[in-house]
């Protein structure tokens, strides 16, 4: 099984194995990772599953949708690698994958 | 306006009775005597996406599953906000422009304007501030005696928050409250209020916070949590012409007002109503965490949202015409069954308890979400550090309205520890 790293904003790490096609959402909270609050349940429309993808894996991602974008650009904290969670399919071609959490969701 | 409210009062009194098309959940009536759950049980259970060709304001559907009404709410392409998010139409001469009936693009520069005073960094800024306040409130309260828990709480927290947010002399803070009141409650939304008096209040609104404005202008805010200095001070929205200014203060005020005021109330009565939720609270304090969203889920103090239909559209079967207007029933939604588990049992530990639709979804979400709960969260804090229980000790009064669901009195005894 492919594996992600989630990274708590103070630092903690979660390395966690995932079922491809489960989102990055998906895994985080159903291993308790905190900082997800996935408000909406994964339906690309609350932007509480905002995550920070590692540099070095930003390029692997398929591009956000148009409705994932319309969502992302509500947050003033946006960033160039931020991205939904509940949006990304865990993959092989995804296995290692790091990302980031931010210290709030809203 | 009056007249038209109850078209077959037994509609009212059982919804099962009747023709589905003598159903109008858009009346008042329906929900100042809180006769709503059954009219919507019906419309989930016979005809989910259901076409009312009389309205009280006109033609609409009504739109009463949770994923229905998600599809819509996410499709803010095909179903606009941009002709307003009542069912009541606008008057042409006296329309306030806010980014919550607007789309896309003016609707991102607005919000993007105005959503750092509720950003996670303010509110914790805000945070010590609200509980204090909250506090004092708590502490002056009567101990044994009869009063109006709506007046006396919810009313008084909700306008010193708002206090807060516009850094609005205190003093004069009970003028938010009425310009609020005002703002909602006209005849021409099946209000009480005179519309002539409605526009006098917003304009008395428009002036004062105009003052405001001209003293700000220019002026860094220091710590940001003023709303007034970052939209006199940004450039996307320096130059807003005044109605739109009223517009968008119309829209933080009632957004933040009206809707956390019934919450807080609403929270009381539900407690009350379900004895043992009351227990388990004060048996286990962090239960307030999962607790506060719950009460959102089951007042849903914005009954619904409007939309309208800019080209023709499938839902279930059912062709909705461009320009027809649609109510999301939120309070439906929420409801629901097949999405929510004992829907209208009131359990304040639910697995997921967030997953509601009290607050929209898609890029209307509302923008104040977490302030909202937070305020919730402190106030519950601070009523189990000093109150053994609060014991509602008559029917709730509740506003005249199919759009904000609320109260205008609890009366409550409070006991002490
Ligand atoms: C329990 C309390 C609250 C409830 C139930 C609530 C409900 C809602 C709903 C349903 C919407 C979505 C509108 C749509 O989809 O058309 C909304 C939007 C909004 N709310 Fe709230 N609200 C609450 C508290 C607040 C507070 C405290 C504020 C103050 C900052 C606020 C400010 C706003 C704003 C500015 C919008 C417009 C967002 C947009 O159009 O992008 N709300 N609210
Ligand atoms: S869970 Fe709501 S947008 Fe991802």
């Amino acid at each position: 099984m492919p594996s992600v790293k989630f990274i708590e904003h103070n630092g903690t790490e979660h390395v966690i194995d995932g079922n491809n096609g489960d989102s990055l959402m998906v895994i985080a909270t159903s291993n308790l990772v905190p900082g997800i609050d996935a408000d909406c349940g994964g339906e690309c429309s609350c932007a509480t599953c905002h995550i920070l993808v590692d540099d070095a894996w930003v390029g692997k991602l398929a591009p956000a949708t148009e409705t994932e974008e319309s969502m992302l650009d509500l947050n003033p904290d946006r960033e160039p690698n931020s991205r939904l969670s509940c949006q990304i399919p865990m993959s092989d071609e995804l296995d290692g994958i790091v990302v980031n959490l931010p210290e709030f969701q809203y | 306006m009056s007249e038209a409210i109850l078209t077959n009062p037994s509609a009212l009194t059982d919804p099962w009775s009747v023709p589905l098309s003598e159903l109008d959940p858009s009346q008042p009536a329906v929900f100042q005597t809180d006769r709503q759950f059954e009219i919507f049980d019906r419309l989930r259970r016979e005809d989910p996406v259901h076409y009312h060709e009389q309205g009280l304001f006109g033609p609409y559907w009504s739109i009463t599953k949770f994923n229905d009404i998600m599809t819509i709410d996410k499709d803010h392409k095909r179903f606009s906000s941009d002709a307003g998010i009542t069912l009541n139409e606008r008057q042409a001469d006296f329309t306030t422009p806010n980014f919550i009936s607007m789309d896309p693009p003016k609707h991102d520069v607005q919000r993007k304007a105005v959503t750092g005073v509720v950003a996670p960094m303010n509110l914790a800024k805000m945070e010590p501030i609200i509980r204090q306040r909250a506090a004092n409130i708590l502490d002056s309260l009567p101990i044994g005696e009869r009063f109006n828990w709506v007046d006396a709480v919810s009313v008084e927290l909700t306008t010193q928050m708002l206090a807060t947010l516009f850094d609005f002399p205190f003093e004069d803070r009970r003028k938010l409250t009425y310009w609020s009141d005002m703002a909602t409650s006209s005849e021409l939304a099946g209000g009480p209020t005179p519309e002539a008096d409605r526009r006098a209040a917003l304009l008395e609104c428009l002036e004062y916070f105009q003052r405001l404005w001209v003293a700000r202008e220019g002026v860094a805010p220091e710590v940001g949590i003023d709303l007034i200095s970052m939209m006199a001070n940004n450039p996307d929205t320096q130059n807003m012409d005044p109605m739109e200014y009223l517009g968008n203060l119309i829209l933080l005020i009632v957004g933040g007002n009206d809707t956390t005021r019934n919450s807080i109330t609403g929270g009381v009565l539900f407690l009350n109503q379900n004895p043992d939720q009351y227990a388990k609270l004060k048996a286990d304090p962090s239960l307030i965490t999962s607790m506060v969203p719950e009460i959102i889920r089951y007042q849903t103090p914005l009954t619904y949202m409007r939309r309208t239909a800019l080209e023709d559209v499938e839902l279930s079967g059912k062709t909705i015409k461009k320009g027809d207007k649609l109510a999301m029933w939120y309070i439906s939604g929420n409801r629901d069954e097949e999405v929510i588990e004992r829907p209208n049992d009131f359990i304040i530990d639910r697995a997921n308890p967030r997953h509601h639709l009290s607050f929209g979804f898609g890029i209307h979400r509302c923008m104040g979400n977490r302030l909202a709960e937070m305020q919730l969260r402190l106030l519950w804090e601070e009523i189990l550090t000093r109150f053994d229980y609060i014991e509602v000790v008559g029917e709730p009064e509740r506003v005249q309205s199919s759009f904000v669901r609320g109260y205008s009195d609890l009366p409550v005894i409070l006991h002490a520890k």
